[in-house]
């Protein structure tokens, strides 16, 4: 489909789990290895289904935990199929080193991770503590807002991953997401068919000639394929906005490494990840409507992170709010926090900043909420803040 | 003063992931990691291979005798990490742990 051209969507009311199933299905996806986890339990229920009922050309295999699903995608990868799956929280901790295999033995793929909360105390709720555990393994990790977003970062995270040889997860927090049904404007199967293709030919166990992966490389070799993962993920960047381009052009919808809303003369920008960021935007809106000058910036991506797009878009904002869902217990601050603060360092750009963690195990964050934080933020006060807001329910 | 961003030079041509070509560990010798050496006593061998199965390199090379199947053996000293296990395992004692001179 040419841009122009009239664009064919079937609407389907989805939730972002159903949402998540259905971009693998079209996305002529060779292997699903996966272990079903509240909240992303359904992603694996309908994939199973497609299967059975036949309409999944590909291979299904429920294996028999995280570490499993995992090592099956790497195995899949290395015989140059495309390969899908999806955990959450536990899941993705019990994934953990084999996360760092798949990236850095550079293999393609994809992961739906539907953001839950760790242990303790348990809780299926949303935060974001389970990606940012995983934060260094050397993945590109995307994050959405709706179930549209969902459906559409997760066919473009098999291009992507394909395109720079780096697994790619798509983040979409529990519940707000995951179970939350919305309009997803579905485009048609040989549409996405065609704009996914076929996993380019790269060295495979299936080769003619026997080749070894995942070899031991002792301290002479070691750093030379960390130095090559680290630079791969640096490199990546115009090739991920390739794909957004690209998908652009077959989706009419318009994808960059942040969202910005009425950023333009903000003296307070607040900077979220994942679905709240939409409740924010409802605040400030509301707050603009009121003369305030706030604005509120939400990353599309977070590794690699963008961080020319993020300072060219605060550059003049006088106080930022970083809302981190996840903490770094006794770190100088909170994994977004410190990367903002090391971006505007390197910039030699001072603000006020201050850093809230919030919404940890599905703590709930209103418009009232968002708010309350901005009309602080507007205030005079200290340079450096941080501290916890319960929100919700008093 | 030395330049900190210069690079030594590797020895072979390194794959972006890790892989190479099959066979690799062929070239790659472990001799060194050995203190001790396996060396066999071909009178007392038996040609039993319980060696050979046990070997987790694999080491042990059995040799051919006259086309009527393997029977004694020899070791890849190239890539024998002096483990001993050939040797416990051994049901005559043909082989006998000896331990590596130091290289000065």
């Amino acid at each position: 489909m040419e841009l122009g051209e009239r664009l064919e969507y079937k609407k389907m009311l989805l939730t972002g789990d159903d949402a998540v199933a259905y971009a693998v299905k079209q996305s002529r996806v060779d292997l699903v290895a996966a272990y079903p986890i509240t909240p992303q339990t359904v992603i694996v229920e309908r994939i199973a289904e497609f299967a059975a009922n036949g309409e999944f050309e590909g291979e299904f295999v429920p294996v028999e935990s995280e570490h499993s699903a995992m090592s099956a995608c790497v195995g899949g990868a290395l015989t140059g199929a495309r390969v899908f799956t999806a955990t959450a929280s536990q899941g993705l901790a019990l994934m953990h080193e084999i996360l760092y295999a798949a990236a850095s033995m550079r293999l393609p793929m994809a992961m739906a991770v539907a953001n839950r909360a760790l242990n303790a105390p348990l809780n299926i709720h949303n935060d974001h503590s389970d990606i940012m555990g995983s934060r260094d393994s050397g993945w590109i990790i995307l994050f959405s807002e709706s179930p549209e977003e969902a459906y559409d970062r997760v066919i473009q995270a098999f291009k992507i991953s394909e395109s720079v040889d780096l697994p790619v997860a798509v983040n979409l927090d529990a519940f707000t997401l995951t179970h939350s049904a919305e309009i997803v404007r579905m485009l048609p199967d040989e549409v996405i068919a065609r704009f996914v293709g076929r996993p380019p030919r790269r060295p495979t166990l299936l080769d003619e000639r026997s080749k070894s992966f995942g070899l031991m490389a002792l301290p002479d070799t070691y750093q030379y394929f960390k130095d090559d993962h680290y630079r791969s993920m640096e490199e990546s960047p115009p090739s991920i906005r390739r794909v957004e381009e690209e998908y652009k052009g077959i989706s009419g919808r318009s994808y960059e490494p942040i969202k910005k809303y009425a950023l333009e003369d903000a003296d307070v920008v607040m900077i979220m990840l994942g679905s709240y960021a939409g409740t924010a935007r409802m605040a400030a809106r509301r707050m603009r409507s009121e003369g305030h000058k706030v604005g509120v910036l939400s990353l599309g991506w977070y590794r690699p992170f963008p961080k020319r797009e993020i300072l060219d878009a605060v550059e003049d904002a006088d106080t930022l709010v970083v809302m981190d869902r996840a903490l770094s217990y006794g770190a100088p601050a909170n994994p977004l926090m410190t990367d903002i603060i090391t971006m505007l360092y390197e910039a030699g750009m001072r603000k006020r900043i201050i850093n809230v963690a919030y919404g940890l195990g599905g703590g709930e964050f209103t418009e009232d909420d968002a708010r309350t934080l901005l009309e602080y933020a507007l205030k005079e006060g200290p340079r450096r803040e941080f501290f916890f807001y319960y929100g919700g329910r008093e | 003063m030395k330049d900190p961003k210069l690079k030594p030079q590797l020895r072979f041509q390194i794959n972006p992931g890790g892989w190479f070509e099959g066979g690799s560990s062929v070239e790659y010798t472990t001799n060194d990691w050995r203190l001790e050496r396996p060396v066999i006593n071909l009178d007392k061998c038996v040609g039993c291979l319980y060696c050979w199965i046990y070997c987790p390199e694999p080491a042990i090379i059995p040799l051919d005798r006259e086309g009527r199947g393997p029977t004694k053996v020899e070791v890849d000293y190239d890539h024998c990490k002096g483990c001993g296990i050939c040797a416990q395992v051994c049901p005559t004692k043909a082989i006998e742990m000896v331990r590596e001179e130091v290289k000065v």
